[in-house]
């Protein structure tokens, strides 16, 4: 028995003699982020090592907003962000709620195609895309530009209809027995069900949008109504710039994520694992 | 058909409008422009001319080899270490595993614009943090960004950083599924603990494992934002322009819209036929 707990020591120590040193170089990146933000572009630039944050970072904050107007970036990048989040649960909780629950002419057709193509490259729709709402639509530049045509992602259709399959018919049968409408059983019988899965959904999207960069790099190019990761993406690379300034946006930009991930941390994971593995 | 099955047309008409207008149909006119001459106006079919172009272009060719370079050597590494990150995480002798959980699961979360910049930043050649504890343990620095090799590293570290715990969180997922039961006989065998992986938790995991390979690839194939954004467009003189990026370069610098459809195809004909490949590997043995 003394072996045994012997052996199990040894395991433990050799267990976190290899994690701690990994986790140290995974969380430096972000450490670094945050040192950054809080020091002076002097400071960035000089020869020592700076492991330990500053005082600077709302200076910081200031010669950022000075070279791109990144507040007013922030609020239609958090807009989009919840507006993008609503409709595109709403919208793929009803088609995850047909595709489920009922048969219809054309049903395995329409999970067929969302099926087939779920792993096609982002880059082979992206072009037309663009000309369709830039030059057709003439929508350059607006938020519904930004907000409704990545509404298309299946990802959400496929999480709800798995969600709302694994559910009772019983349920909705005893409804219907009293005549109560479809509608009506989708929105007050079968959505609250599925609240766990639409949180999850909720935040998977939200930071999808939040992070997006390519589609808004490409259709809001205006600086007024360019995102925030568009209008930092901006700055980097230009000489004149404020570094500290740069990484005061980067934090700003994630900061609030990593709070909302510490936060809602088992449904940030139950989102990701599940959506793998089924 | 029952009355009540035709109000499923109702749910599902609002999501199939967009998705039709912004998903299937771009993949049919993405598909049709590749064959047209889209540098004349009216349009002109001339199905010779960008497909015949690109096996022709040297900066295609570069594109391909550095996103090929970058995907051969970035998956299998990220993808190791991120099943050792699992396997470490799952271990019932852990301590404070919220934050060792917090360490390789937050860069999932973190924006590519934000972490191209510290990148950036921690990689500079004079200034970068980087280099100054390179030299601090005696190893001069290294121009990340004037060596195409270097920066190539890199990407793929950058890439390696930021996806590693997305993969590990599927791969724990994977491993939670695994019975206790089937460990249990093991032990009373008296089989090793790494024995127990080799043999047992290897082969359960297999097609998860394949799985975060398959989503890996498809990924690694579209990386954009990072040459874009961490070496500068590509850089140095398209030493890690890649297929994403010269996509970007042809269909939204040049307006080359026939162009960059050709480039969009063959990025997914890659993706189709490797994702292919892998799942031919990873059939159950009969």
């Amino acid at each position: 028995m003394r072996s045994q707990s012997k052996s199990t020591f040894i395991r433990s120590v050799s267990l976190h003699a290899l994690l701690i040193p990994l986790a140290i170089i995974w969380l430096f990146p972000l450490w670094m982020m945050f040192i950054f933000a809080t020091m002076p572009d002097y400071g960035i630039f000089s020869p020592g090592v700076e492991l330990l944050p500053s005082t600077h970072f709302f200076e910081n904050v200031s010669n950022l907003q000075a070279d791109t107007n990144f507040i007013r970036a922030l609020m239609i990048s958090i807009g989009v962000a919840l507006i993008y989040t609503l409709l595109s649960v709403l919208l793929t909780s009803m088609a995850g709620w047909a595709l489920a629950r009922y048969h219809f002419l054309g049903k395995s057709v329409v999970v067929g195609i969302i099926l087939g193509t779920i792993t096609l490259p982002y880059f082979v729709v992206v072009i037309p895309q663009f000309i369709m709402v830039a030059r057709e639509f003439k929508m350059a530049n607006t938020w519904a530009a930004l907000i409704v045509p990545p509404l298309f992602n299946s990802l959400g259709v496929l999480f709800m209809r798995q969600s709302f399959s694994m559910m009772p018919a019983e349920l909705f049968d005893a409804a219907r027995v009293e005549g109560v409408k479809e509608w009506q059983i989708f929105l007050r019988i079968a959505l609250p069900l599925a609240r766990p899965t639409m949180a999850a959904l909720a935040i998977i999207l939200f930071l999808a949008s939040w992070n997006n960069y390519l589609w808004p790099l490409l259709i809001n190019s205006r600086p007024d109504m360019m995102t925030a990761p568009v209008a930092l993406g901006t700055l980097i690379g230009l000489t004149k710039v404020s570094w500290g300034g740069i990484m005061a946006g980067a934090v700003l930009l994630t900061a609030p994520i990593l709070v909302i991930f510490v936060l809602l941390q088992r449904h940030f994971i139950a989102g990701i694992g599940a959506g793998a593995i089924k | 058909m029952q009355l009540r099955n035709r109000a499923a047309y109702g749910f599902l008409a609002p999501y199939l409008l967009i998705f039709a207008i912004f998903w299937i149909w771009p993949i049919i006119s993405s598909f049709w422009m590749s064959f047209q001459n889209t540098r004349v106006n009216p349009w002109a079919f001339n199905p010779g001319m960008n497909w015949g172009r690109l096996f022709s272009d040297p900066a295609f060719y570069n594109a391909l080899k550095n996103t090929m370079i970058i995907l051969v050597i970035q998956v299998p590494v990220m993808i190791t270490l991120a099943t050792v990150i699992a396997v470490l995480l799952n271990s019932p002798l852990l301590k404070a595993r919220g934050i060792f959980r917090f360490a390789f699961f937050a860069p999932v979360v973190v924006g590519e614009v934000a972490y191209a910049a510290v990148f950036r930043l921690m990689f500079n050649l004079d200034f970068g943090i980087i280099n100054k504890l390179l030299n601090k343990i005696g190893i001069p620095s290294i121009s990340w960004f004037a060596e195409a090799p270097f920066a190539m590293a890199l990407l793929i570290i950058a890439v390696t950083w930021r996806w590693a715990g997305y993969n590990a969180i599927i791969i724990l997922s994977g491993l939670q599924s695994i019975p206790e039961d089937v460990y249990e006989a093991a032990t009373l065998d008296r089989v090793s603990k790494f024995k127990q992986f080799i043999y047992i938790t290897l082969p359960l995991l297999r097609p998860v494992i394949l799985f975060c390979v398959v989503l890996s690839i498809i990924g690694s194939m579209q990386l954009f934002t990072e040459p874009f954004l961490i070496t500068n467009r590509g850089g140095p003189g398209g030493g890690t322009e890649t297929l994403g990026l010269f996509l970007y370069r042809q269909g939204f610098a040049s307006l080359n819209f026939g162009y960059a459809s050709a480039i969009a195809y063959t990025m997914a004909g890659l993706a189709i036929v490797i994702s292919l490949l892998n799942l031919w590997l990873g059939r159950e043995p009969k």
